[in-house]
């Protein structure tokens, strides 16, 4: 089957009950999305599916075909990063940084839905995204200046 | 003087190398889990060798590789390593200055390094630590005469430095979890229901339906059970299929009530004493309290991953362990095999925390490996593994009694502790399944029983203090080192009583901390806290907002901390601002201090708002984020810190400081809101109600 993963066509040999976590990490070797607890409570795997911020271990891959999907690979490179990331690395938002795949890929989403959002709505569109070391206010500082800057340069 | 961890690894060599033009590699035996420490100590050697960052190479912790500093805790690698790395770098400068010297034909005091070039009175002079190196032998120990720079010579220490393991985990890599081998083979491990469970019948034929046409490979030995395939799908099927119905013999069964911190008085326990004789009757005024601590996980974001190859003879091992000397030692009595036929390297890890369930899946790894030799073996955790069976911090319970005098001055104090233990690293989880069964260990005493009794005697001038340990050996279930030991709950009991004992002598909290605080350093932390949360508008409290300050000296010889926090409280505890003013020294990186103090005070307000593990039946019952829940961003309060760094002061750990501190600033912060205390954690409604109903 084809999927739709970051702007790319790709072609899969899952099953359709196949597991998208598991389709992305072991047949496409995209890390990005990570395994932290396979019952979308915390939010390390999430993927944009036609910009939503939904957690990958809960998609099986047979519903998800001429959808979008974007994972966190699909922001930006070290050479030509997003500017979320831009912010996260500027801000040195995150300690150990498992979280943060998926935390950028749910504010990407939240930006694309509400370009200026408050730091409440920050904070609420990020809640279901667990972060273990505590590095919540420099994300939420960190999306807020993605936001600013993003408002700030003309459209791309 | 040359320090203890150069000392025992004293060949410069292990420390640095330059192995190509431009780059210094920089080894040393602490490894990064989140916590900047690779970064602070690349900035050490930097600073000593006058090199560029970008110049700088750390190598990846490796047995053989970096020398041996045992495992990265205690907030101590800035400290310890950090003066391991300044002086092996120091030493190495100055054998490169000296040969620099010779062939320059000129005085040390004429050279100086620039990004790793040689300057002679200020011009460049063509040497370079490249083009020195052929000349220098670093194999030779220190000279213990090399001079590291003093502060005021410092132009990379003190800078917030970015961190250099950040960039590949924003861009989708960076963890043992990514690494792929070829041939990999995954591999998911059934674990016992308790240590004693024995495997009395395994559902194989339901694995292999689950798994379906995969390659499904299924180890038993003794009550060890590992189901692995090339697909790492297929063998977590088999797992799952086969889970529920397996029959285990003789499980273990938890009664509810051991949960409660409350039940470790009433179990078996080895009494460990320091302090002050026990006084004697007096007229004093004297004011008794008990705080607890529940168990705590580390719940780390990801469970345990661990990767091992056995081929020739000889077996390595991939492992986001806190260190990869001592683990070795653990798989040599695991697996049969000599220390010298292992190998060990770390690969990253999302952080730990303490000790979890990371050594035990690279137990489960290079068990498995070793007995099928061949193919990498790749054992990856669920998150009802890394809840259920990795060790747990330790519950808690904190008894105190203090007498003050006529004057309202605290004048003795006793501090009575249960507890399980702290440290815990040999008991492993896969060695109660295997047939060889658990070590037979010796039990802990008083010089190994680490932990309980830190931050047990509070940080002030009181006259005459004691403390008494009950050591609980045989724990529930396995305990081990989580974020600070005993020592946040410790400084959590202690300073929420002294606030009651603050206002038992009618005294207001700052004051009656300050009283007793002689050490400037001290007084500098509390006055300046104080200073920032605006004290002084506190009010009297009891209709609903509070604010609360609570301080420590970081295990009695650490950093100072001081922690203030602003609550709300109705139904529940709402944390509005946090605020923590700290001396650990110098700093090497501020920013990188301030990170980790910040999630310090957001994981303490998680525990005490939160955070409680369940113990019921084969162990550990709350196994999903669900049942452990945690503070989420529509939670977390806004933090401030400021670091006070005094002229010439040597740096201090900063990884665990500010928890306790934190955890009584709430505790004070709620009391002060309600007018009514509460001792136990976590502040959960029901425990409010309660206080509410007894008050």
């Amino acid at each position: 089957m084809d999927l739709m993963i970051n702007g790319q066509t790709r072609r899969v040999t899952a099953e359709p009950t196949d597991n998208l976590l598991d389709v992305l990490r072991n047949e496409l070797g995209l890390t990005g999305p990570r395994f932290g607890c396979g019952t979308g409570q915390c939010g390390a795997c999430s993927v944009l599916v036609d910009g939503q911020d939904v957690a990958a271990c809960q998609l099986e891959v047979g519903n998800l075909e001429g959808k979008s999907i974007v994972t966190v690979e699909g922001l930006g490179t070290p050479d030509a990063p997003h500017l979320l990331q831009t912010a996260f690395l500027e801000l040195q938002a995150g300690q150990c940084g498992f979280c943060l795949s998926g935390i950028l890929v749910g504010a990407k989403g939240l930006l694309d839905r509400n370009p200026n959002p408050t730091r409440q709505e920050v904070a609420q569109a990020l809640a279901w995204h667990l972060c273990r070391c505590g590095a919540h206010n420099r994300v939420m500082d960190a999306v807020l200046l993605a936001a600013s800057r993003m408002n700030a340069e003309p459209v791309r | 003087m040359i320090p203890p961890g150069l000392q025992a690894n004293p060949s410069l060599d292990r420390w640095v190398g330059f192995p190509a033009p431009g780059v210094v590699r920089i080894a040393f035996g602490k490894v990064e889990y989140g916590q900047g420490a690779l970064t602070a100590l690349a900035q050490i050697a930097a600073e000593e060798l006058d090199v560029a960052m970008p110049q700088v190479e750390v190598a990846n912790a490796a047995t053989g590789a970096v020398p041996d500093e045992g495992m990265t805790v205690g907030s101590m690698s800035v400290e310890v390593s950090g003066a391991s790395v300044r002086a092996a770098c120091a030493e190495v400068r100055a054998l490169f200055v000296a040969e620099a010297c010779r062939r320059l034909d000129c005085a040390p005091g004429q050279i100086d390094i620039r990004d790793g070039a040689f300057r002679l009175d200020g011009a460049p002079s063509g040497e370079t630590y490249w083009t020195l190196s052929p000349a220098i032998d670093l194999a030779q120990p220190p000279s213990g005469t090399a001079r590291w720079k003093s502060q005021d010579q410092h132009r990379l220490v003190g800078t917030s430095a970015p961190r250099l393991d950040l960039p590949a985990k924003m861009f989708g890599g960076g963890f043992i979890q990514d690494v792929v081998l070829p041939g990999m083979r995954h591999a998911r491990v059934l674990r016992q229901p308790g240590p004693t469970a024995r495997l009395a019948f395994l559902d194989e034929a339901a694995a292999w339906k689950a798994a379906g046409d995969a390659d499904l490979d299924i180890l038993t030995e003794g009550s060890f059970v590992a189901f692995i395939s090339s697909s790492e799908a297929a063998a977590a099927r088999a797992h799952a299929a086969a889970e529920p119905t397996t029959r285990w013999d003789t499980p273990r069964d938890l009664p509810p009530q051991v949960t409660e911190a409350a039940s470790l008085k009433d179990m078996a326990s080895t009494e460990l004493e320091e302090g002050a004789p026990v006084g004697g009757p007096s007229n004093r005024r004297r004011l008794q309290a008990a705080y607890s601590r529940p168990y705590i996980a580390h719940a780390s974001m990801s469970p345990s991953c661990g990767i091992a190859w056995f081929e020739e003879g000889r077996l390595r091992v991939w492992t986001h362990a806190q260190g990869v000397y001592p683990p070795r030692l653990q798989i040599a009595r695991i697996t049969g095999l000599p220390p010298e036929a292992i190998e060990m390297e770390h690969a990253q890890g999302a952080g730990c925390y303490g000790h979890n369930g990371a050594e035990d899946a690279a137990y489960d790894a290079a068990f498995i490996a070793s007995r099928r030799p061949g193919a990498p073996i790749r054992v990856q955790w669920r998150r009802e593994d890394e809840f259920g069976h990795s060790p747990v911090g330790t519950a808690m319970r904190v008894e105190m009694t203090a007498e003050l005098d006529a004057a309202g001055r605290l004048a003795d104090w006793t501090t009575e502790i249960w507890t399980n233990l702290h440290v815990n690293r040999g008991r492993t989880l896969i060695e109660p399944a295997l047939p060889q069964g658990p070590p037979d260990l010796p039990p802990p005493n008083q010089a190994t029983a680490f932990g309980g009794r830190l931050n047990a005697a509070p940080s002030y001038d009181i006259p005459a203090v004691r403390v008494k340990e009950h050591l609980v050996i045989n724990s529930p279930v396995r305990t081990s080192s989580l974020r600070g030991l005993g020592g946040p709950v410790n400084t959590y009991a202690g300073e929420c009583f002294l606030d009651e004992l603050a206002q038992a002598a009618g005294k207001d909290p700052l004051a009656f901390r300050l009283e007793m605080l002689s050490e400037p350093r001290a007084r500098a932390v509390v006055e300046r806290i104080g200073a920032v949360c605006g004290w002084d508008r506190r009010g009297p409290g009891g209709e609903g907002r509070g604010l609360g300050l609570a301080y420590d000296r970081h295990r009695d010889r650490g950093a100072f901390v001081a922690v203030a926090a602003r609550v709300s409280v109705d139904e529940e505890v709402r944390l509005e601002h946090l605020w923590c003013v700290a001396d650990a020294g110098l700093i090497i990186n501020p920013d990188g201090a301030k990170n980790q103090i910040e999630g310090g005070m957001i994981m303490a307000a998680s525990w005490a708002l939160k955070e409680q593990v369940r113990l019921e039946g084969a162990g550990v019952a709350s196994v999903t984020w669900e049942d452990y829940p945690i503070l989420r961003f529509d939670e977390v309060p806004s933090v401030e810190v400021e670091l006070i760094v005094p002229p010439g002061a040597p740096p201090l750990g900063i990884g665990e400081i500010s928890l306790g501190p934190c955890l009584a600033a709430i505790g004070n912060a709620v009391a002060h809101a309600l007018g009514a205390r509460l001792r136990d954690l976590p502040y959960t409604r029901d425990r409010i109600a309660r206080a509410l109903l007894a008050d």
